[in-house]
């Protein structure tokens, strides 16, 4: 394989990694503010379906992006209402959101299966463009695929070097503290968790509308997309950029499943396609390991000097979550 | 006490009702005959002696995947790995019917020992999410989901390689075992088999009495309510969560093993057809109480085998089935929380 295709493949990694990014960083936000949103699943088959439609019947993409994003946006609401407002558990109602939203996808979508719609056009940065490595790299993308480089580091800023991300963290580790200091907790968690809705709402049409063009039902290869974006959020310990790092490394390992193929003709397609998820496993298995209290006191056993070099390993990969990640809050 | 249950009935009813409207306005939305649609349905699941059978065929692996997710609900945990139990209960229970199918052992004795070895299966693959729980610190819905993607690829590999119909490999599955260990069904046609339906059955009161009535049950209740709190009084924790992972890989494997031996007769791509996630829609509707497990899971196999008839006959998806499954729970969760609201705020 020449290096002109190898750039083209992996300028296709960063396009194909761009919806997963709305979707990690959507969920970061609603995590962060103490949300699980299990719904992602269910959240982008509707949002890819309904943008699909809504650019379909308008012609405008734009239109169809911000069906996606209200779609997302309300499913959030769905979820933030049952768990905030009527105490529900987090994970029953997303579940539940997750097989509806993906059933509502095929049955409302039935009618418009395989029909040819608009979709995003490759913009090419005016001089960027052009370069030699990098303009095929990073310069030659859909305004989608832009946006998602620019999110994380927006994202990343909000949370990290603002007041209003202060609070955000705040009221996902200690919510109690955060309301003491005046933050109006619930309503703060309905407004993030939509927001991340409303941002992984927009995952669903970067699908139909540009990476995966169309809407083809159930083989349209989304479902098991939004169980992945909630992995690479753990994965990515709620922080912007290891998230995106885990976006992108999981994009990654799905095309080299695709280029290896034919170096490998006994295995078939399908299974090189779920090559990410063993993987997936074993990450997330080393990022919580350090949390296990066996691993600590097996640790306590070993000479002082090995003993520090893997507690430093098992720390620099060690995720801990906001530690009122699923947990009501009630002012009492 | 009496009046609660008459409000909590109440609750219950407006949500079903609630459910109805919303996939009514569903139905509107998309241009179909919502009246058609229900009769269909209806029709589809209780029209004839043989939909009635299938209802059941469906019903068995349903009831099967719910009884084992009761156990691990009562623990506290949430076995959404479930999927992939049923998917390696299948394959191993494939696997020992391919093994021994030459060997000149009594049929019989051969469809036996494939259902242990499809209990084997889906044990284990429960148990390496339970490992990886309560050893590893991986929350068990991802290590579940991922294990049920590697049990998918898993599945396809044989299909496609290692166990591939001679010739060529295809989506229709292995090649069909025959007719000697296939396990014997009502009639000829049907794929209803009574010693199934009877596992199921005695699986769902076996479960039932095993949390209701025994003292491992009770300390089952006590690790789900309050892990710290079991711990202290002495319950082994992680050993129960294991064990209750462990039983609910028996049902899920014992579910595989029907869908191999009664239903397909072979391995196929889709072999857990869904049944696991539905068994989580069960257990959330009727709140994780055994006792209403199986009509609400015979209601909810009925309305899948309604549907099958909706893309024929009226040109519409048969996932309607699930948006009604959906809406419903999704209904029941709302006036569960609708209801404990009202009730605090009377008595505070």
């Amino acid at each position: 394989m020449n290096g002109e295709l190898i750039l083209v493949g992996l300028a296709g990694v960063l396009t194909a990694a761009a919806p997963l990014l709305f979707g990690v960083i959507g969920e970061t936000f609603s995590e962060r503010a103490g949300v699980i949103n299990l719904s992602m699943n269910g959240t982008i088959l509707l949002s890819a379906m309904g943008g699909f439609a809504v650019a379909l019947a308008t012609g405008s993409v734009v239109l169809g992006f911000l069906a996606g994003a209200a779609i997302g946006g309300l499913v959030a609401l769905i979820v933030a209402f049952a768990s905030i407002t009527l105490r529900q558990s987090q994970v029953a109602v997303g579940f539940v959101l997750t097989l509806l939203c993906r059933d509502l996808s095929y049955f409302l979508g039935n009618p418009i299966m395989g029909e040819t719609g608009p979709r995003l056009g490759t913009i090419s940065l005016p001089v960027l463009g052009s370069l030699p490595v990098a303009g095929t790299l990073l310069f030659r993308h859909d305004i989608m695929t832009f946006l998602s480089f620019l999110l994380t580091v927006v994202a990343w800023i909000f949370i990290f070097r603002t007041r209003p991300g202060l609070k955000l963290r705040g009221i996902g580790e200690r919510p109690a503290a955060a309301y003491v200091r005046g933050a109006n907790v619930n309503l703060l968690r309905y407004l993030y968790t939509v927001l991340g809705g409303a941002l992984a709402g927009l995952a669903g049409p970067i699908y139909s509308l540009s990476v995966k063009a169309g809407w083809k039902g159930t083989i349209s290869g989304l479902d098991g997309i939004g169980w992945i974006v909630l992995a690479i959020t753990i994965f990515g310990g709620w922080s912007p950029f290891r998230v995106a790092l885990g976006a992108y490394l999981f994009s990654l390992l799905q095309w080299l499943g695709l280029v290896l193929q034919p170096a490998l003709p006994g295995i078939p397609s399908q299974v090189l396609q779920v090559a990410p998820f063993p993987l997936m496993i074993l990450t997330l298995l080393l990022v919580n390991i350090g949390n296990a209290e066996w691993v600590e006191r097996s640790l306590a056993r070993l000479p002082a000097p090995v003993r520090r070099a893997v507690a430093r390993a098992l720390r620099a990969l060690n995720v801990t979550p906001p530690a009122a990640l699923g947990i009501p809050f009630q002012k009492e | 006490m009496a009046e609660a249950r008459v409000s909590h009935a109440l609750v219950q009813i407006g949500a079903v009702l609630l459910a109805l409207l919303l996939t009514t306005l569903v139905l509107l939305a998309s241009k179909a005959p919502p009246f058609a649609a229900y009769a269909n349905i209806v029709l589809g699941a209780v029209g004839s002696w043989e939909v009635i059978a299938n209802v059941l065929v469906s019903w068995v692996p349903l009831l099967l995947a719910t009884a084992g997710l009761l156990l691990t609900f009562t623990v506290g945990l949430w076995n959404i790995g479930i999927e992939g139990q049923i998917t390696l209960g299948a394959i191993f229970t494939t696997w020992a019917l391919r093994v021994l199918q030459a060997s000149g052992m009594n049929p019989a004795l051969i469809i036996a020992v494939s259902f242990l070895a499809g209990i084997m299966g889906g044990a284990l693959w429960a148990m390496l999410a339970g490992a990886l729980k309560t050893f590893g610190g991986v929350n068990e819905i991802f290590g579940g989901l991922g294990l049920n993607f590697v049990a998918t690829a898993l599945n396809l590999w044989l299909i496609f390689g290692p166990w591939k119909r001679p010739g060529v490999a295809s989506m229709s599955g292995t090649v069909p075992f025959d007719h000697s260990l296939w396990l014997p069904t009502l009639t000829a046609q049907s794929r209803l088999s009574p010693a199934a339906l009877l596992v199921a059955i005695l699986s769902i009161a076996l479960v039932y009495s095993l949390i209701q009535g025994t003292y491992f049950g009770l300390r089952l209740k006590a690790v789900g309510k309050n892990p710290h709190a079991a711990f202290l009084l002495g319950v082994p924790t992680w050993q129960y969560m294991m064990a209750s992972f462990a039983l609910c890989g028996v049902f899920a494997g014992l579910a595989g093993a029907v869908q191999v031996t009664s239903v397909y007769h072979r391995l196929i791509p889709s072999i857990s057809s869904g049944y696991g996630y539905l068994g989580l829609m069960v257990a959330m509707l009727v709140n994780f109480r055994a006792s209403l497990a199986a009509p609400v899971a015979l209601f909810f196999a009925a309305l899948n085998v309604g549907s099958i008839q909706l893309p024929i006959v009226l040109k519409l998806d048969s996932s309607l089935a699930g948006v009604l499954q959906g809406t419903l729970v999704l209904f029941v969760l709302f006036a569960q929380g609708a209801r404990q609201r009202l009730l605090k705020g009377r008595s505070g």
